[in-house]
């Protein structure tokens, strides 16, 4: 709200506290993990100034599974998604965007029905297809069904409307196909596009959890988020100092990369949610 | 470029893409009807047309019913007081509030980090005799509650870390949406002497309808696409309390494998599903408040 009804005296000081407590509210599960996997295992339910700091949590935590695997799995996943993502979500955006052929709007509303019934609903019958196919238990087969993804081909298609004309027609002037148009106009003109989408794709892979779990069953294939779960489920009993340590450690990439990047990450997912 | 050079580009650009979506997407909610209509093969025998009988086991399943009115308690917990908190959160931080910049951290960490991993640290939040919860309880000399263990409460635990998830997420679009209200609309509403709660009622808020819708929509898809939290807090349990209908589904496929079955309660989800793409289609011709 703009600065004529910014809020003053003791409506404002109220206000800064209600922040505060609802930011402390909001960090305290964190901090509280945190604070679990740093120290020795009698201090996690005990909060004692003086107890002492330790890195054996994880050390213990990355002895006790192989989640050196997990995460090769886990990046591969998302590398792998994230390349045929970008490409096919290109390819369907130019030709949704500047192209003019039967069946256009037809096809464009059977791409949209994927905003609604996202893969993850399909669990049962794309089990089904993946056993068929041959690809069960396959890092393949987590990010396959993902790969033709409604939202990136409609915000890029959006993108690429933008984009005037005349910019277009005078690469195919100099002689351009339409691949090198694309390549040379529309793609660097959707940078930043690009970027969000890639940001939203990575940390929804990294995190994805249902459909990885159902259609794995091996070490070679698990991401990270089911080998956090098999873990944590199985192997331990309910040592927290080293579930809590496990579950940090999982999510650090991430978390480092989203506190270093924090501005790209927040405008990111505002420009992929406005549409 | 010659028509039919248009039409075939278009085509083949497209093809890679409708192909993936024909065999995930489509294929499979086609199928999904159809073995709705089919017994579970077992053993040698294989699948055969039954008509209905799945959907009437569907209706006389005391716990599919649970899981549906779960759902929708679970909607009605959490999608308005994750808006509603998103909101407040965004006109906090877009305001002149002391330490902006971190509380927008704090706000928005929780949508970064893995449902599962959000999970096994709200698990032992909640733990009982020696959680943080209990121990903050105790301290004021309530009695112990095992939160996640008894029918009463596990069904509100799991909606309070689904809010505390997605409140930041909603956030950061109903901030996006602030910062483009124009500054001379509250000028001129100053002038008039309108107050601050009656510009935000009157202008501010209607002004953010369209955020709001999608916001709303999002919310409703992920109150039931997101069971990550039940396989990991409580499956499902205490007897069926917290079962929502996409853990059911996953139950009933990939534990007792009755996929017949698991395709008709598929369906339902499915219905829900087109009924909110319905909603959003009505309310969108409507326009509400656009501009």
């Amino acid at each position: 709200m703009s600065q004529v009804y910014a809020a003053r005296g003791a409506t404002h000081a109220l206000e800064t506290a209600g922040a505060w407590l609802l930011g402390a509210l909001w960090v305290l599960p964190l901090v509280y993990a945190f604070w679990t996997a740093f120290h020795p295992g009698e201090f996690s339910t005990r909060f004692v100034l003086t107890a002492p700091l330790t890195l054996e949590n994880f050390v213990k935590a990355w002895a006790a599974a192989p989640f050196a695997r997990y995460f090769v799995n886990t990046v591969m996943l998302v590398t792998m998604t994230l390349a045929a993502q970008l490409v096919l979500v290109t390819l369907a955006a130019y030709a949704f965007a500047r192209f003019e052929f039967p069946g256009r709007s037809v096809l464009f509303a059977l791409v949209l029905v994927q905003l609604m019934i996202m893969p993850d609903v399909l669990i049962v019958e794309n089990y089904r297809t993946m056993a068929a196919l041959g690809l069960k238990d396959t890092i393949v087969a987590i990010g396959l069904p993902y790969m033709a993804s409604a939202f990136g081909i409609f915000l890029l298609r959006q993108t690429f409307k933008t984009i005037p004309r005349e910019l277009d027609e005078a690469a195919r002037v100099e002689g351009c196909t339409p691949l090198q148009v694309l390549w040379k106009v529309y793609v660097p003109l959707a940078r930043p596009v690009y970027l969000a989408y890639a940001l939203v794709s990575v940390s929804f892979h990294w995190n994805n959890f249902l459909w990885p779990l159902i259609i794995t069953n091996s070490v070679e294939s698990r991401p990270l988020t089911v080998g956090l779960q098999v873990f944590s489920a199985t192997d331990q009993g309910i040592d927290w100092s080293i579930i809590t340590a496990a579950t940090l450690m999982t999510t650090a990439p991430l978390l480092v990369a989203f506190l270093l990047f924090q501005r790209q990450f927040v405008q990111s997912f505002m420009r992929a949610g406005i549409r | 470029m010659t028509r039919s050079a248009q039409w075939l580009y278009g085509w083949l650009l497209l093809l890679p893409a409708i192909t993936l979506l024909a065999l995930f997407t489509h294929y499979p909610a086609l199928a999904t009807l159809w073995h709705s209509f089919l017994s579970t093969p077992k053993g040698a025998r294989p699948a055969t047309f039954v008509g209905l009988e799945n959907y009437h086991q569907l209706t006389e399943d005391p716990i599919f019913w649970q899981a549906l009115s779960n759902n929708l308690w679970f909607a009605i917990g959490t999608i308005p007081a994750s808006i509603a908190l998103a909101l407040l959160m965004a006109v906090w931080v877009n305001g002149r509030v002391a330490g902006r910049g971190f509380l927008r951290l704090a706000y928005f960490t929780p949508t970064i980090l893995p449902m599962i991993a959000v999970a096994n640290i709200w698990l032992f939040f909640y733990t009982p005799e020696y959680g943080l919860l209990e121990q903050i309880l105790k301290a004021f000399g309530a009695s112990s509650h095992n939160w996640l263990g008894s029918k009463s409460t596990a069904l509100t635990c799991i909606m309070v870390v689904t809010v505390w998830k997605e409140a930041g997420f909603f956030m950061i679009f109903y901030l996006a949406a602030l910062q483009s209200v124009a500054a001379n609309l509250a000028e001129a509403a100053a002038i008039e002497g309108a107050s601050r709660w009656y510009f935000f009622r009157r202008v501010t808020f209607p002004l953010l309808m369209p955020t709001t819708l999608f916001v709303l929509v999002n919310a409703v898809i992920n109150a039931f696409r997101l069971v990550d939290h039940i396989v990991v807090m409580t499956r499902g349990g205490p007897d069926n309390a917290t079962a929502l209908l996409l853990y059911y589904i996953y139950e009933i496929g990939f534990r007792f494998w009755d996929s017949a079955y698991a395709a008709a309660l598929t369906m339902v989800l499915l219905a829900i599903l087109g009924l909110v793409a319905l909603a959003q289609f009505w309310f969108l011709e409507r326009r509400v408040h656009y501009q």
